[in-house]
């Protein structure tokens, strides 16, 4: 009438992930916001034929741009990612889960690479929609843009799941949004930072959008400070991880 | 005045005790919600935990559930700590609300247990059929009615086969027809075997469905013993006659009685020994006509959840 053996792991399993997977998928909303506007963005922002003829780094500005809005896409996706722990708390299947044998740093840990999954698929749909809509690159800083673009969102992951923790709402992305958008301005996502005057350039250094956009555009540009940026992003991981590793201790204790 | 009705014959059987809380007291802050619970539960039993909103039920199951840490004393369902034993799935937990997820259908929520526990796609099923949602598998939680998604939870909380199930206030929110289903799903459940604990305000439940009544006020246990045990015990039971010449009679002196009330031939003698007062009516007296009543559950309830009964 028992199980003997609890799971290994801490029931950190592939089926969760797929299940998991699958209904995110299912969330319209989600599918929208992280799939299907970043790829719109870049149709509309980034394929006028000018910017299909001017030159940026080894490619052309219409290169440039799916980088920006293949890391928006990426930055949406593993936000929303991260911040499903919100919903699930609010929802109280957080206090339903702790009636298995799952242990929280195994659900943190299925709930990121979950972000990490939704934020290749995001990557994916924005160079594929890109490469049929005359972005231009040598194949070689194709790759490592969309791979720094995926790899960098990591960052965005650790914040989703510090507002998942910090903000118990059913819809946090209604807020989290609207914030990524203005840092995407404030970091020389949109538009290039050194284009906003030289305060503004000043302040987008230390803003947590503006190392991933520079490393994943570096493959193509060549320019920038590229330990600047490394420095930037590794400084907003540390710190949005500490904070979600604060709150989900918090949200975990016993009382 | 003691209440125990029969907490001894609980600790009397062999072999593994499904719960023992002992000496349990949980304060948040300067409130103290559970003040000392002694609980020992034997496998097999059918327990309500019958209290008003307040009195400490649910503090009580999330401690049996791990959920919560004692302030202190300890808990231990079958021999180990509370959350070994959810890990396990030797305990799992029927919860009032919540704990749902609208994305997944009914048979994903199910099947993600499943996963969680180590279980076979074949558990999922059963899951489903033994909880009467088979059917509706393919429907989305956030489609499901509040009676539906109860019996969800419930095949949830089948899903690891556990020794010991608990449901606080299963029925909360549904209307009479859905209760009575959903109580006829747990009953046949329990026919297998299953301990099964539940908290509950409805005073029917517990005395339609319980073996055992444990009555919770102020974090404190005010009675324990079989629905019958626990109407005896807050109001005793009354023994209603026909007597000639009634009124020439001392009946305070009769062995068992407490009180007593004579009308004309008839006489009521209340007391908590019903039997000893009968007896003493048909052997020692002409009494004829002998009715003996208890008085209801509510009454009982009422009775022991007073602010004056302590």
């Amino acid at each position: 009438m028992t199980t003997t053996a609890l799971p290994r792991l801490g029931g950190f399993s592939p089926g969760m992930i797929a299940l998991e997977l699958r209904r995110l998928m299912r969330n319209k909303r989600t599918v929208i916001f992280t799939l299907v506007m970043p790829a719109a963005f870049f149709l509309l922002f980034g394929t006028s034929s000018a910017y299909k003829d001017e030159r940026a780094g080894d490619g052309n500005v219409t290169a440039y741009v799916l980088i920006s809005m293949a890391v928006y896409g990426a930055m949406l996706a593993t936000t929303s990612g991260g911040a499903m722990v919100s919903i699930e708390r609010a929802a109280g299947w957080s206090r339903q889960l702790r009636l298995t044998p799952l242990k929280p740093a195994a659900y943190v840990a299925v709930k990121i690479i979950i972000a990490m999954v939704i934020g290749a698929v995001s990557v994916v749909v924005v160079n594929v929609v890109g490469a049929f809509a005359g972005a231009d690159m040598p194949v070689g800083a194709w790759i490592g843009c969309a791979l720094l673009s995926w790899a960098c969102a990591l960052v965005f992951a650790a914040f989703g799941l510090f507002m998942g923790y910090l903000l118990p709402s059913e819809n946090v992305m209604q807020i989290l949004g609207p914030v990524l958008a203005v840092l995407s301005f404030a970091g020389g996502l949109f538009v290039p930072a050194d284009q906003l005057g030289s305060t503004f350039a000043t302040i987008a250094k230390f803003t947590p959008v503006y190392g991933v956009g520079e490393l994943a555009r570096y493959p193509l540009t060549h320019s920038g400070d590229v330990w600047l940026a490394v420095l930037n992003v590794a400084a907003w991981t540390a710190l949005f991880a500490a904070g979600a590793m604060w709150r989900f201790r918090r949200d975990t204790a016993r009382v | 005045m003691t209440l125990t009705a029969s907490s001894d014959t609980a600790a009397t059987g062999t072999g593994q005790l499904a719960v023992d809380l002992d000496g349990v007291v949980k304060r948040f802050g300067t409130v103290t919600a559970v003040d000392g619970i002694d609980l020992r539960i034997r496998p097999g039993e059918v327990v309500a935990l019958l209290g008003p909103n307040g009195a400490g039920k649910t503090t009580t199951v999330d401690m049996l559930l791990g959920l919560s840490k004692p302030t202190s004393g300890t808990a231990k369902i079958y021999g180990l700590p509370p959350q070994d034993a959810v890990a396990l799935g030797r305990i799992s937990a029927v919860m009032q609300t919540g704990g749902l997820l609208k994305d997944y259908t009914v048979e994903e929520t199910v099947r993600l247990t499943a996963v969680l526990f180590g279980k076979p796609r074949s558990a999922v099923a059963a899951a489903l059929e033994r909880a009467g949602i088979a059917e509706i598998g393919g429907r989305l939680v956030g489609k499901c009615s509040g009676g539906q998604q109860q019996r969800l939870r419930f095949a949830m909380a089948l899903l690891p086969d556990p020794d010991l199930l608990i449901l606080d206030e299963p029925t909360t929110g549904m209307d009479v027809g859905g209760r009575r289903e959903f109580w006829d799903a747990i009953r046949q459940d329990a026919e297998g075997g299953r301990t099964v604990i539940f908290a509950t305000h409805y005073l029917e439940e517990a005395d339609a469905y319980a073996d055992r009544i444990v009555l919770v006020r102020r974090g404190k246990i005010v009675a324990d013993g079989t629905a019958a045990e626990v109407k005896a015990l807050a109001a005793g039971r009354t023994v209603r006659a026909t007597v000639a010449g009634a009124s020439l009679v001392d009946w305070s002196q009769v062995p068992g009685v407490e009180s007593a009330e004579v009308r004309g031939d008839t006489v009521l003698l209340s007391g908590r020994d019903s039997d000893a007062i009968a007896r003493h009516l048909l052997t020692r007296t002409e009494a004829r006509d002998l009715e003996i009543t208890s008085r209801n559950l509510e009454d009982a309830f009422l009775a022991l959840t007073a602010e004056d009964a302590a």
